[in-house]
């Protein structure tokens, strides 16, 4: 397959659209393979996918908070387990 | 439920806290993001393992359990708190284009040699700055988004929490997250850090231009 300039390719377009459900790995097998193929060849692309899986990585990591010991204990005490002895 | 004495033995509870409890953290975290208050984001937490605790015995072994949970956790979201909360305006979303934040910040890796675009936006975007992101999207869009990104649930699984069909995940998905992108420029252009960018990725490596 040829991309002389990329952007303006189905190919892109094609790939673009999917771009999230690709990063959402619910793609089925054929149409995943077609995507990686294109993007292995096209670094346009290959920059988009690389952003967004990175973007993703971090909203995820920005977005983590630690359960206050308080309620984590208060829990525990109302569903009767104990941790201590 | 009748008697919840006779469904719960202390295997059920050992193997309840032993199951349940190790999800505590992300759970919390997405009733942070929910509730947008850490007070109600405890009681939530609270209510959810309580309400999990007494519909155990229901639970199918084997099946999702953290699926599960955070399907308890937004229910009791939804029916709870929803209600105290002003419906903000999702129009807003209809005009955000694809791609949003690559098109305007996608020359990054450009600019800068050696680092991941990882490392360029973790530095990009305070936790802060992420979290009033996500906050700020209209509900509807706002529990997918946490769901999908976050907790990297399967639209199929996301679909079973929320009740909704997964043509509607999507959707809701592909606008929230342009929304999320959107919120997420506005920091970093409000920072000056848009227009330092630009700067770098005109004058790369070796030469201050000033």
């Amino acid at each position: 397959m040829e991309h002389g300039d990329c952007n303006s390719t189905s190919d892109c377009d094609d790939s673009l659209h999917e771009l999230y459900t690709f990063l959402d790995g619910e793609l089925t097998e054929e149409k995943r393979s077609t995507i990686e193929q294109h993007i292995d060849d096209c670094s346009p692309c290959l920059e988009a996918f690389d952003f967004e899986a990175e973007l993703r990585t971090v909203i995820a990591r920005r977005c983590h908070d630690e359960v206050p010991e308080t309620l984590r204990r208060r829990i525990a005490d109302s569903l009767g387990l104990s941790e201590g002895p | 439920m009748s008697s919840p004495a006779s469904l719960t033995c202390v295997a059920d509870q050992a193997d309840f806290a032993e199951q349940a409890m190790p999800h505590i953290d992300s759970l919390y975290s997405a009733a942070l993001r929910m509730t947008r208050n850490p007070a109600d984001a405890e009681d939530l937490v609270q209510e959810t393992y309580l309400k999990a605790y007494r519909g155990f015995g229901g639970f199918e072994a084997g099946t999702n359990l953290r699926a599960w949970l955070y399907r308890i956790l937004t229910n009791t979201y939804i029916n709870t708190y929803r209600a105290k909360q002003r419906r903000p305006d999702e129009s807003d979303l209809d005009d955000v284009e694809d791609l949003y934040l690559f098109r305007r910040l996608g020359g990054l890796e450009a600019a800068t040699i050696g680092r991941s675009a990882e490392d360029e936006l973790m530095d990009l975007f305070s936790e802060a700055e992420v979290k009033t992101a996500v906050e700020e999207l209209p509900e509807n869009f706002r529990i997918p988004v946490i769901l999908a990104d976050v907790e990297g649930f399967a639209y199929k699984e996301i679909a079973e929490i929320l009740d909704i069909p997964v043509g509607t995940v999507m959707s809701r998905l592909h606008r929230g997250r342009k929304g999320l992108q959107k919120a997420l420029y506005e920091f970093a252009a409000t920072r000056g850090l848009v227009e330092r960018l630009e700067a770098t990725a005109a004058a790369p490596a070796g030469g201050e231009a000033e």
